[in-house]
């Protein structure tokens, strides 16, 4: 069977920098999938590469058994990956709801001018979005804008509205980063939750190694560039390499109070 | 209209209804001004702000939404009256037919913004408005020297042999009913998906990109109405003052306008540019009038609008207002809940809206 999402030999420079060496890695459908690496390894520049908003120096991205290397964003998210940024990216000055039917009306073709302009859609669409805002717990704040929301609040709305067209595979860049640690749990049961009831395939970049092993079951370690190991959490964590390289240096000072 | 959107009823209903209550009374005065006050001096502001509603609508509806800001409206303005004034001289249109000759102008606004918005929309923020600004200049530049734009002396338009105090009356009609239509399509615009579409690309394009936003296609399809809308209200004006001239109808000032009365308004907001240009038209045309002072003061004067809108009211009339109304009437209640109080969460996942969906099934697109 092939693989949903996989990657082989992507490189990638800016400048004098290598920030892709050969980067390969593979994501199984209905799999929560983990890439980690110390800072500056390439894990946000594949994610960058694979979603369109960098186009690599070499290498083939493969979604099934489709070459989509160097598509528009746009039509990356067309095929079924959704992403979300490391730094979360809302929409500020809508409103909660119109934020979630962003995604959802880019991905349905309007069948003629009347629809494109007439509101029909919407109200097709809403009773998905409100029912994927209950899901993070943000239903609430549906008619507020979006600017207004607490860093939590809008780390929650960026994984709905993504989800809100249900793409085939979700890429989350770093869903932990700078949340408190009950958001964190949060997050990472709903995760669970869409992988295990919907067989949501993810895949996600993170530095809070307990989120990662507790979630994920295929890891891929990206080093300079490129992947130095990939299996489930136990066999990485052991890893020889993984350890002298950096990761028992990491975990030390993630696992810290 | 689903329940979700109306659930603090009351309030939103008041104010729809004095909403629905003041674009009625607004409708009603904007018809009869012309029977009321007859005097063609007056029913000229009439015309000429009517003008401008639409221009500044126009402006809006690409610019107010996406936060493109264009400085190169005039490049339509000025090829809607040119085009009107060319067809008309050279296929001897006469009269009212001269009218006929509308929807050409749009047509001419319209093609014009497909490759300049191809060139344009490609980069952002302060390129693109130094582009649109270059794009204006060539066209005044061709105005001057094409030999079918009758050089610096500009075009003369037929002879509608109307009485002043009709005359005056029925393009005020014309220019309220374009002013109307704008306005219309503006509102369809921003209640639209496409208009959500727009204003996500201004929050961020990137991020609206990768959610499947195909923001080129829905800025340029933007620019398009807006060069039409523009371009359409342009013949108007040449019909009406009769005559076009490069430093007329290439204006550098009338950009500058539209953006003053837009930010005046709140721009964005469909009500905000309308309001904008209802001020400041009609102040604009007085102190041109007044004998006492130079022409120039009203450019004073509005460039002094301008740094005390930006300084002091930078969001404009309209959204500053409306934050006033929903700060009175919630009483400073918090808007916002902390981030701990995520609520209670969902026991299991909504299910897919579609199994099988365009999306995941990966669809050829």
């Amino acid at each position: 069977m092939t693989a949903l999402l996989r990657t082989e030999g992507i490189t990638k420079a800016y400048g004098g920098v290598q920030a892709l060496n050969g980067a390969a890695i593979t994501v199984e459908e209905g799999t929560v999938a983990g890439l980690i690496g110390p800072n500056g390894s390439g894990k946000t520049t594949l994610f960058n590469v694979i979603t369109g908003y960098a186009r690599p120096d070499a290498g083939q991205v493969w979604f099934r058994d489709r070459a989509i290397t160097g598509y528009a964003p746009e039509k990356v998210f067309a095929v079924g990956i959704g992403r979300t940024f490391q730094l979360t990216r809302i929409f500020p000055r809508l409103t909660v709801i119109e934020n979630m039917l962003v995604a959802a009306q880019a991905t349905d073709r309007p069948k003629n001018l009347l629809a494109w302009f007439g509101r029909d859609a919407w109200t097709q669409h809403r009773r998905r979005a409100m029912e994927l805002l209950a899901f993070v717990g943000i239903e609430r704040h549906a008619e507020l804008l979006a600017g207004s929301l607490s860093y939590g609040q809008r780390k929650l709305l960026e994984l709905a509205y993504v989800l809100v067209a249900d793409p085939a595979v979700v890429l989350l860049d770093e869903p932990a980063g700078g949340v408190n640690p009950t958001l964190i749990n949060h997050i990472a049961d709903r995760i669970r939750l869409l992988n295990r009831e919907q067989g949501k395939t993810f895949l996600l970049v993170e530095h809070n190694m307990e989120f990662v092993m507790g979630l994920c079951s295929t890891i891929t370690v990206l080093e300079s560039g490129a992947d130095v190991v990939s299996g489930p959490p136990d066999i990485v964590r052991t890893d020889k390499r993984v350890l002298d390289a950096y990761l028992g240096v990491d975990l030390a000072e993630e696992d810290a109070p | 209209m689903s329940g979700t959107r109306r659930r603090e009823t009351p309030l939103v209903t008041v104010g729809g209804a004095s909403k629905g209550g003041g674009l009625l009374a607004l409708a009603v005065a904007a018809v009869l001004f012309p029977l009321v006050f007859s005097n063609p001096g007056i029913t000229n502001y009439g015309v000429l702000t009517m003008i401008f509603v639409t221009a500044a609508t126009g402006w809006n509806i690409f610019s107010g939404n996406t936060g493109y800001i264009s400085l190169g409206q005039a490049v339509f303005y000025g090829s809607g009256a040119y085009a009107m004034g060319i067809a008309a001289r050279d296929w001897h249109v006469e009269g009212t037919q001269v009218f006929a000759l509308l929807p050409l102008s749009g047509a001419v606004g319209a093609l014009i913004a497909v490759p300049f918005g191809l060139v344009a929309l490609r980069v952002r923020r302060h390129t693109f408005i130094v582009i649109t600004l270059a794009v204006f200049f060539i066209f005044q530049l061709m105005a001057y020297n094409f030999w079918f734009t009758g050089g610096s002396s500009g075009l003369g338009s037929p002879f509608l042999s109307w009485p002043p105090v009709s005359y005056n009356r029925s393009f005020y009609y014309i220019a309220l009913a374009f002013a109307a239509g704008s306005v219309l399509i503006a509102w369809l615009v921003r209640r639209s998906r496409f208009g959500l579409q727009l204003r996500a690309i201004r929050d961020d394009e990137d991020r609206a990109r990768g959610l499947g936003v195909k923001a080129m296609r829905v800025k340029l399809s933007a620019f398009v109405i807006s060069g039409a809308i523009t371009a359409m209200i342009g013949a108007v004006w040449f019909y009406y003052l009769n005559q076009v001239e490069p430093q007329t109808g290439f204006n550098p000032l009338f950009d500058l306008t539209l953006v003053l009365m837009a930010f005046l308004g709140g721009y964005g907001s469909v009500s905000g540019p309308v309001l904008g240009a209802l001020l400041i038209e009609p102040l604009t045309l007085w102190l041109n009038t007044q004998p006492a002072i130079s022409g120039s003061v009203s450019e004073i004067v509005l460039g002094a609008i301008f740094l005390v809108v930006v300084l002091f009211l930078p969001r404009g009339i309209v959204p500053t207002g409306g934050e006033l109304i929903t700060k009175l009437r919630t009483r400073g209640r918090p808007a916002v809940v902390p981030a701990t109080d995520i609520g209670p969460a969902a026991g299991s996942a909504p299910p897919s809206p579609r199994p099988g969906s365009s999306v995941s099934s990966g669809g050829a697109r």
